[in-house]
């Protein structure tokens, strides 16, 4: 190639790269913007209405005053019943699915319902809800309802996170154990899951974040509107904080007097829901640098 | 005097899916001797030794053809638990590979498991294994420390000694001084001279002056055959196919 | 010693073995269940319906009047509401996702690229309902005096909320996509002379492409099925959009605010189980597509090895 014309061309193809380089660039910088502009408005928004007493106080004055415990309390209940639920039936499915199931129409019928079971909109997890549990086992609105309809939700992702955390245990740790004459359930056991069990950990928590902060499973099968006193058994209904703050911004006659408590309860739901997120994402980048093998 | 055979393979293929990694194996491995399996790479020595103890029953897609006697039973019948099996044959792998748990735990895992819980028993079964293993002196004052912070010879040895704390009547080699420096080396290759007294050992090895060391007898593998099978001695001063006198004075190719 | 002791057990253990993998089977095989089971009452709820009108009439009426007398339980406007919406937050979903992934993957420095990814995951664990409540706090308000509009809530608010959340989900299959492009290809296109922009264009992205695709079709189906975001921001208008700054009444948005009105087992309580239906097999759909896709390259991938 002649050098001058090398030499000009060179200069297009680089211009090119960096036009692209700078829309890539900003894509990755509008995305930050995006979280830290939500995050930052709402703090400084919300940070006002967080008193202890919003926090410890049930709503007074038809919910335009007083604070949110009852919500509070409420979506611990769902998210712990979610996750008592999901997770040994994820940990279970994901142990057949690494450790028994070979490769056959069986596992690939199993895999194929687990990806679509994790696509399924949450409204229709709701309505499974409502038609199931709710209606036809007369479970009625209640935690119960709710904590399964939620825990059936977040089944595929612990399903996800257990089989990626049983995946990355070295095979050598199964075969040592399988030469001595162990079985294959005590070498599940007391090797594979105990190795396992920090990744599956993790992904049960962003199981619960993910539990906590969802809306429309519960609608129809376990949030109430209001309760001043909290709930006595699993067939209560409760106030959720999601829930919450969809009926504090959407619905009845004082939406700007209100506003205040709706930032309020949207920064706790944030805290908490991020808060779980966060955890589990220090967890998984310590064990990534302590891997012991 | 009538040789005391332990494990008898008669006629065994083996394949992994279609390839055929093992053809026609006959071999008769004597009680209490150490059997050495050298040739080169690929040639289906570490098939055979996982064939041994069911070890390949991991791998999906596998087959095993012909029989594989085990005190007079074939090991691969139907009725067969390989859980019995792999208890009474014991394995050491080429890289060391302990559980990330204490020494002590490292022994006792899978007797314990078994059935042994009475804590007298345990933890004479602790000495008495890594005294075996010859690792005793050098542990007995860490035995709580993680198996982990151990060096290389030492994790080896430790897998020996875990072994060994099953009590079982064959211990499979796989080319377990491969991934050490020469002094753990020796001091394994000590090892298997005081164990063979109580034990059959079958060692896979790429080391020949090793295999003449330590073995009674020595079979020459190439392609998934057994070339020739013979006392150690006359494999080595006088074997009887061309090929295996090229592959130990390293003229193959 | 105890290798009598030990033996023993061995019969007993056989049994056992298989016993758990057989529960363990069944429990894996629970999700399947439970898919069908989905299925099952959506239909048990929704199909009633169809007594009273045609499938056709359903599907395509223009008119969603479910609590007039009489009745009308046509769904295309809130099948048009959520098909706009998805598409235009696609539109911005997409090349934001996927340019943010090819940062991740080939351009950002290691240090960059880990606090990016948290970044990214942190976004995708913002509960709906708070983005729900800052598309109607924020960018309603903001859009309605720009534009000078009768209300903030409407098809570009929603698009842009949605964006995102199907964000994340494009960004980080895309970015594993982006990863798993073995090494000699780049190297094989630099080796050619080629800049860091031309390989990435003409290799990474082809060679990724099945694996960008399916998370692209996953991004979508997100933004379809996503409930809260639409239920505050779309507007709620029952009609079929003519412009991007329309209100919409999405099929999701429908479904959550009627569903508690909704006389039990009523004509409507039919209808919203219906629509139910609509969605589960649109996002069936998208999932089996992308999963077929994605398997496929997996088969071609090992092929190569
Ligand atoms: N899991 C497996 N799946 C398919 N083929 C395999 C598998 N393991 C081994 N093989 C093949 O079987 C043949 C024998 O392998 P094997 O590991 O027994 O050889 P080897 O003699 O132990 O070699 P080396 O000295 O390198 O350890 C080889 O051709 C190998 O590629
Ligand atoms: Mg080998």
């Amino acid at each position: 190639m002649n050098g001058k014309t090398f030499k000009s061309s060179m200069r297009a193809r680089y211009l090119k790269q960096k036009l692209f380089f700078g829309a890539v660039r900003l894509s990755a910088l509008l995305i930050t913007l995006a979280l830290f502009g939500i995050l930052a408005y709402i703090l400084a928004n919300g940070f006002r209405a967080i008193t202890w007493e919003f926090l410890t106080q049930p709503p007074t004055d038809s919910m335009t005053k007083g604070g949110i415990m009852p919500a509070i309390v409420g979506t611990l209940y769902l998210t712990v019943g979610a996750i008592l639920v999901a997770l040994p039936l994820g940990v279970v499915s994901a142990i057949f699915l690494t450790e028994y199931a070979k490769q056959g129409a069986l596992t690939r019928i199993i895999r194929i319902g687990v990806n679509c079971l994790a696509g399924v909109p949450s409204v229709v997890f709701g309505l499974f809800g409502l038609g199931f549990f709710v209606v036809f086992l007369k479970f009625g609105s209640s935690i119960l309802a709710g904590a399964l309809t939620l825990g059936i939700l977040i089944l595929p992702t612990i399903i996800g996170a257990a089989e990626e955390a049983l995946k990355a245990v070295p095979q050598t740790f199964r075969e040592a154990s399988l030469a001595l004459g162990v079985s294959k359930w005590n070498t599940i056991f007391r090797i594979t899951l105990p190795s396992a069990l920090p990744g599956i950990l993790t992904g049960a928590i962003l199981g619960v974040g993910r539990a906590a902060g969802e809306t429309a499973p519960i609608m129809f099968t376990a949030a109430a509107f209001f309760t001043a006193v909290l709930p006595k058994s699993i067939f209560d209904e409760v106030m959720a904080l999601p829930y919450h703050i969809y009926v504090l911004a959407t619905a009845g006659t004082h939406i700007e007097e209100t506003r205040p408590l709706q930032y309020g309860t949207v920064l706790v739901l944030i805290a908490l829901v991020l808060g779980i997120d966060l955890i589990a994402i220090v967890m998984r980048s310590m064990i990534r640098r302590n891997k012991r093998w | 005097m009538e040789k005391d055979f332990i494990i008898r393979t008669k006629n065994v293929d083996f394949y992994y899916g279609a390839f055929r990694a093992l053809s026609d194996i006959t071999m008769d491995f004597e009680k209490n001797k150490v059997t050495a399996l050298i040739g080169p790479s690929g040639c289906g020595k570490s098939t055979l030794l996982r064939l041994l103890n069911r070890m390949n029953d991991l791998i999906d897609g596998t087959r095993v053809e012909g029989e594989i006697l085990f005190e007079g039973r074939n090991i691969y019948a139907p009725d067969v638990d390989p859980v019995e099996i792999r208890q009474r044959i014991g394995m050491v792998f080429q890289k060391p590979n302990p559980f990330p748990k204490s020494i002590y735990n490292n022994i006792t895992y899978a007797p314990k498991l078994a059935g042994i819980r009475e804590s007298g028993e345990i933890e004479a079964l602790v000495e008495e294994s890594l005294k075996q293993a010859v690792l005793w002196d050098e542990v007995k004052d860490i035995l709580t420390k993680s198996a982990m912070t151990l060096s290389g010879g030492q994790q080896q040895r430790l897998c020996i000694a875990r072994a060994l704390a099953m009590k079982p009547d064959v211990i499979l080699m796989d080319e377990p001084t491969s991934a050490l420096d020469p002094i753990s080396t020796a001091k394994i290759e000590e090892l298997i001279d005081t164990l063979k007294k109580h034990y059959t050992i079958i060692i896979v090895t790429h080391n020949m002056q090793q295999a003449a060391r330590i073995s009674e007898y020595t079979g020459f593998f190439y392609l998934g055959k057994v070339i020739e099978f013979n006392v150690t001695e006359k494999i080595f001063t006088n074997p009887d196919v061309k090929q295996t006198e090229d592959y130990i004075t390293g003229r193959f190719g | 010693m105890s290798a009598m002791k030990i033996r023993k057990n061995i019969l007993t253990l056989h049994a056992k073995e298989i016993a758990i993998r057989n529960l363990f089977g069944f429990f894996a095989f629970l999700s399947v269940l439970l898919l069908g089971l989905i299925l099952l009452f959506l239909f048990r709820e929704g199909l009633p319906l169809f007594k009273k009108i045609s499938l056709a009439d359903f599907l395509f009426g223009t008119a969603w009047y479910p609590t007039y007398e009489p009745p009308e339980y046509g769904i295309w406007p809130l099948i048009v509401g959520s098909l706009a919406v998805t598409f235009f937050a696609s539109l911005i979903a997409v090349p934001l996702g996927l340019l943010s992934a090819v940062y991740i993957a080939e351009i950002a420095p290691t240090r960059i690229k880990e606090i990016l990814k948290s970044i990214i995951e942190l976004l995708a664990g913002l509960p709906s309902v708070v983005l729900g409540f800052f598309g109607m706090v924020i960018v309603g308000p903001w859009l309605q005096e720009t534009f000078d509009l009768p209300t903030g809530l409407n098809i570009m608010n929603a698009s842009v909320m949605l964006a995102i959340m199907a964000i994340p989900t494009i960004s980080s299959l895309s970015e594993d996509a982006l990863y798993a492009v073995p090494r000699e290809f780049k190297e094989a296109s630099y080796a050619l002379g080629a800049t860091k922009y031309e390989t990435i264009i003409r290799v990474i992205i082809p060679a990724a492409l099945s694996g960008v695709s399916t998370a692209v079709i996953l991004g979508m189906a997100r933004a379809i099925g996503e409930t809260m975001v639409v239920l505050m921001v779309a507007g709620g208008a029952a009609a079929i959009p003519e412009g991007i700054f329309d209100a919409v009444r999405p099929m999701t948005a429908s479904i959550a605010a009627e569903m508690g009105e909704a006389p039990f087992r009523s004509g409507h309580y039919h209808a919203l189980f219906a629509t139910g239906i609509v969605l589960f097999v649109i996002t069936l759909a998208f999932n089996l597509i992308a999963d077929y896709i994605s398997n496929r390259f997996r088969e071609t991938g090992s092929g190569t090895l």
